[in-house]
């Protein structure tokens, strides 16, 4: 069977956060985009988003590094990012940005419109199976906030993971309720986030699944954090690792092995 | 410059325009009013009347009340007396003083005691006609007037209705329709009530208690009269 | 009301150790969520009319001024008044002369958000006109001397024990020395009570869900009863509105009430919606003689034609509360004045001022959820950013975290600096963290440490080891 992407450039957004701090996630999601055909490029010019300024009022700052971000990914057929909230920031917020400024604006909307998120870009537009991948574990899957309400990111995960092998994913009561981590609000107002991580734990392990996973390093790092925090021996990994056979890699916090 | 002035001014304001909307646009506002333009009306009521009585009964049921049918009006009295008697209620009932339910051979059923007027607090049952009734939610529709006081829908501890079968309706719109054509275009009677069940509130831990402030119990005599 | 808003994170703080408030906050979200998404399951329409609400909102907005005043001569003509007012002092003293004109000594109120705005209670009290909740939830919180802390559900946070106390406490007067903990009886009690009160009340105050431009009509809507038997007792009905409150026509008022109730409580219709169209007509033989609308402006005209605008097609349903987990959190009281949870994020900076505000728009980790489940799809999260902004631009807020965030946009703005600090970064929390994998405390900004471990960096940064694998 033919790949639709074949041979197709991708550049992959990698995000500050696995940049910084888990780079095998942006390692996985180059597995999965190259076994879906795609030729995957790394932009060098790139560096965050622009969330943190956004979400603190900074609308000048915000508006310098979309430039930033959008002279990086100029000309590129797609733009993926292991990501919810970063493509949804790209997608969804960069054309709101540059409203009042035409020129801006129409090329915030071209580089929205080739702006996807990881596992729905892979399996709405790239046809993409894992293929002999194999995890014999309970998984539940955590509906980060931006994928789901900003990039609408619900079936395709559950669908990707039901092609792993013996793998079972048991979904968590509350799954589409928010984690809090929020960037910047889970240190500004740790006491709030800290109920609403506390609320999201006890419902992922009330499912006593082996793992749990989401496609937002953010709400992965405050999940994991939380866990460590409260002697809980969940394992978090990315569902990028998941899908590409890093199943068995040490969860986020675990530190190497 | 009083209140008034002063509150459209900044409205205006804020619309970028100093003055008053042109005639143009007042002419065609006021058009948009009364053209009685529907919006989306949900599928679930445009059925034969048939099942609209159906689901309006499954509806109104599910939110409590109780639902009785009758063949014709004359048989009301008798569904009356035998739901106080089913129920314990006792058998002085405060009546709406308009004809369609005073006409009733209230007299073959001697023990019944009506009281015309308007709802009281001593009053233990009230009935009162329906104007309409809408299925899709399952609400009654009454409306106000000098023989229909609308207290008797709302103080009495017991509320007894009487509903046409031919007044049933799909929507709310629906029913609009027959308000404006009884009352006239852009008249509304006094107090037009929507009743969807019996009074209830939840604001005690959010547990479901029924009997609030308004009647206890809701029961909807239906006369067959579509036939 | 007094404003705390500015002590968010005190109040929050005092909320969450609040053991029945955190079981009273369980049962919102638990309750109210569910019944949403079931009603809204079982409407296939149910999304469509969403639209339809949010754009008979805009059009309404789009010509405020104009179904303004149709309204006001359609209730003239059926026999009532429309008093304007622009701010909450001239609703109040509005309001009490017209108590004072009937000779007024008491006042049955149904639930009404704006008297709650303009602080009506205790302002009628101090001219010596005794206020009547008739709500249940308002008449428990009245007792308690609190406000409400809920938009719909205004005593949410009381526990049924609190309730048999305040009801021990408040009802021996009327001859019930028992305490009595059956909620279904403590209901009972508080009918039995408030029945007569409706009767010998001067003046009914009710509040309004609609305005009908067409037809002159206020319409509320309540499940108990008793706003229908406080507004046709008394011999005066008040009902107080803001102004963005009016509707076109019937038709437009059928398509907002099919997603009011799904939203708010998951009910298809609340059980009593009443529209009221003037006095009692000459040959009838109940209702009220006179009819009184007290439209309040309050702030709301100067949003018009700005970035708030949208806020003004709020139907004060209360589905971003129930839907919010920084809600669920902290509870109603958290947030300092009339409204909570997000809707008041979003329109108390407004009402009370940024600077007082600020922590409203703020403590949100933009989840997007009241968005998802509004009525009327205001962009609730749009409208907290845009205070963010404001409160950026005029310099409001902790100084550290402007300067943090300002340091991390010269870095982002500069890839190759960026590069550089992200790679120095990384080693260092590499170091820190030995060979455990996180970092339990962090020597700046412990906001995260204080909650959560910090699982550390793998060493070296994805830039890096990419252009390692690429350059091989």
């Amino acid at each position: 069977m033919s790949k639709p992407l074949e041979n197709v450039e991708v550049a992959l957004f990698v995000t500050c956060l696995v940049d910084i701090n888990r780079p095998s996630v942006g390692f996985a999601a180059v597995k999965l985009l190259e076994e879906a055909g795609c030729r995957v490029v790394v932009p060098d010019a790139q560096t965050c988003c622009g969330q943190p300024a956004y979400n603190s009022g900074d609308r000048k700052s915000t508006k310098d590094i979309a430039k930033n971000v959008i002279r990086a990914f100029k000309g590129y057929r797609y733009v993926v990012a292991p990501s919810g909230s970063c493509a949804g920031m790209i997608k969804k917020h960069y054309p709101e940005l540059f409203a009042d400024d035409p020129d801006m604006l129409l090329e915030a909307e071209e580089l929205a419109a080739r702006t996807h998120e990881l596992v729905s870009f892979l399996n709405d537009i790239a046809d993409f199976e894992p293929d002999d991948v194999k995890l014999d574990k309970k998984i539940t899957y955590h509906d980060s906030c931006s994928s789901l309400r900003e990039m609408k990111v619900k079936q395709q995960p559950r669908e990707l993971l039901g092609e792993v092998d013996d793998l079972e994913l048991i979904e968590a009561e509350d799954r589409e309720a928010c984690c809090g981590f929020g960037g910047t609000f889970c240190i500004k107002y740790s006491e709030i986030s800290e109920e609403m991580v506390d609320q999201k734990i006890s419902n992922l392990l009330a499912t006593k699944a082996d793992i749990v996973t989401a496609g937002d390093l953010g709400c992965l790092m405050n999940i994991a954090g939380r866990l460590s925090r409260k002697g809980h021996k969940m394992k978090v990994l990315h569902i990028a690792e998941i899908l590409a056979g890093m199943g068995d890699n040490p969860g986020i916090g675990e530190g190497q092995k | 410059m009083d209140a008034k002035a002063k509150i459209l001014g900044r409205i205006r304001k804020g619309q970028g325009s100093e003055a008053a909307v042109s005639n143009e646009t007042a002419d065609i506002l006021s058009a948009r009013i009364k053209s009685h333009a529907r919006g989306i009306i949900p599928k679930r009521g445009q059925i034969p009347l048939k099942d609209q009585i159906a689901l309006f009964q499954k509806k109104i049921e599910a939110l409590g009340a109780t639902v009785a049918h009758v063949e014709k009006a004359e048989d009301v009295p008798t569904a009356v007396q035998r739901y106080l008697a089913d129920n314990n209620m006792p058998s002085r009932v405060k009546i709406t003083p308009s004809k369609e339910v005073t006409d009733l051979p209230w007299g073959e059923i001697p023990t019944l005691e009506m009281v015309e007027g308007a709802g009281k607090e001593e009053d233990m049952v009230g009935l009162s006609p329906a104007f309409a009734a809408i299925a899709e939610s399952g609400t009654l529709m009454m409306a106000s007037g000098a023989d229909t006081p609308s207290t008797v829908n709302f103080v009495p501890e017991n509320h007894i209705v009487v509903l046409k079968s031919s007044h049933m309706r799909g929507s709310y719109e629906e029913t609009w329709d027959m308000l404006r054509e009884k009352f006239g275009e852009a008249v509304m009677p006094r107090s037009v009530n929507f009743i969807s069940g019996p009074s209830r509130t939840a604001d005690i831990e959010q547990r479901l208690i029924m009997g609030a402030h308004g009647p206890k119990e809701l029961h909807i005599i239906m006369v067959n009269d579509d036939a | 009301m007094q404003v705390t808003s500015r002590k968010f994170k005190e109040n929050a703080h005092d909320a969450m150790q609040d053991e029945n408030l955190r079981a009273a906050l369980g049962r919102v979200k638990q309750g109210f969520t569910t019944a949403r998404a079931n009603a809204a399951a079982e409407l296939p329409e149910f999304e469509d009319l969403r639209d339809q609400a949010r754009d008979i909102k805009d059009h309404v907005l789009e010509n405020l001024d104009y179904y303004l005043e149709y309204f006001e001569q359609k209730v003239i003509e059926a026999g009532g008044q429309v008093h304007w007012c622009s701010t909450a002092k001239e609703a109040r003293e509005t309001i009490l002369k017209i108590c004072r004109d009937v000779d007024a000594k008491t006042v049955t109120k149904g639930k009404s958000m704006i008297t709650e705005e303009i602080g009506l209670n205790k302002f009628l009290e101090s001219q010596g006109v005794e206020p009547i909740e008739t709500d249940l939830g308002e008449y428990i919180i009245q007792l308690a001397d609190e406000p409400p802390s809920h938009i719909i559900g205004p005593a949410v946070h009381k526990t049924k024990e609190q309730v048999t106390e305040l009801f021990y406490e408040h009802h021996q007067q009327y001859g019930y020395t028992e305490r009595e903990e059956d909620p279904e009886k403590l209901v009972g009690e508080a009918r039995a009570v408030l029945r007569h009160k409706y009767v010998t009340a001067d003046v009914g105050i009710t509040g309004a869900n609609f305005l009908v431009a067409e037809t002159g009509s206020t319409a509320i809507v309540t499940n108990e009863g008793n706003g229908d038997l406080t507004q046709s007792l008394a011999k005066t009905h008040i009902a107080v509105a803001s102004i963005e409150k009016v509707i076109p026509t019937l038709e437009d008022v059928s398509t907002v009430m099919r997603v009011l109730a799904r939203s708010a409580t998951g009910q298809e219709m609340s059980v009593y919606t009443t529209f009221s169209t003037g006095p009692k007509r000459d040959d009838d033989i109940d209702g009220p003689e006179n009819f009184h609308v007290v439209l309040l402006d309050g702030g709301r005209s100067e949003m018009i034609g700005t970035e708030l605008q949208e806020l003004l097609r709020c139907i004060r349903c209360g589905a971003c509360m129930n839907h919010c987990p920084v809600y669920h959190a902290v509870g109603g009281h958290s947030y300092g004045w009339v409204y909570p949870g997000p809707i008041g994020a979003a329109l108390n900076p407004q009402m009370v001022g940024i600077e007082e505000a600020i922590h409203l728009p703020n403590a949100s980790s933009f989840c997007g959820r009241c968005e998802e489940v509004c009525p009327v799809r205001i962009p609730l999260p749009k409208i907290l950013r845009y205070w963010r902004e404001k409160s950026f631009e005029q310099q409001i807020g902790p100084k550290p975290q402007r300067w943090g965030i300002e340091i991390w946009g010269f870095f982002a703005k500069r890839p190759w600096i960026y590069r550089l600090m992200t790679k120095t970064a990384v080693r260092a929390l590499k170091l820190m963290s030995g060979k455990k994998g996180k970092i339990r405390s962090l020597p700046f900004n412990n906001g995260w440490t204080a909650v959560r471990d910090l699982p550390a960096p793998e060493g070296a940064t994805f830039m890096e080891q990419w252009k390692k694998r690429e350059g091989k």
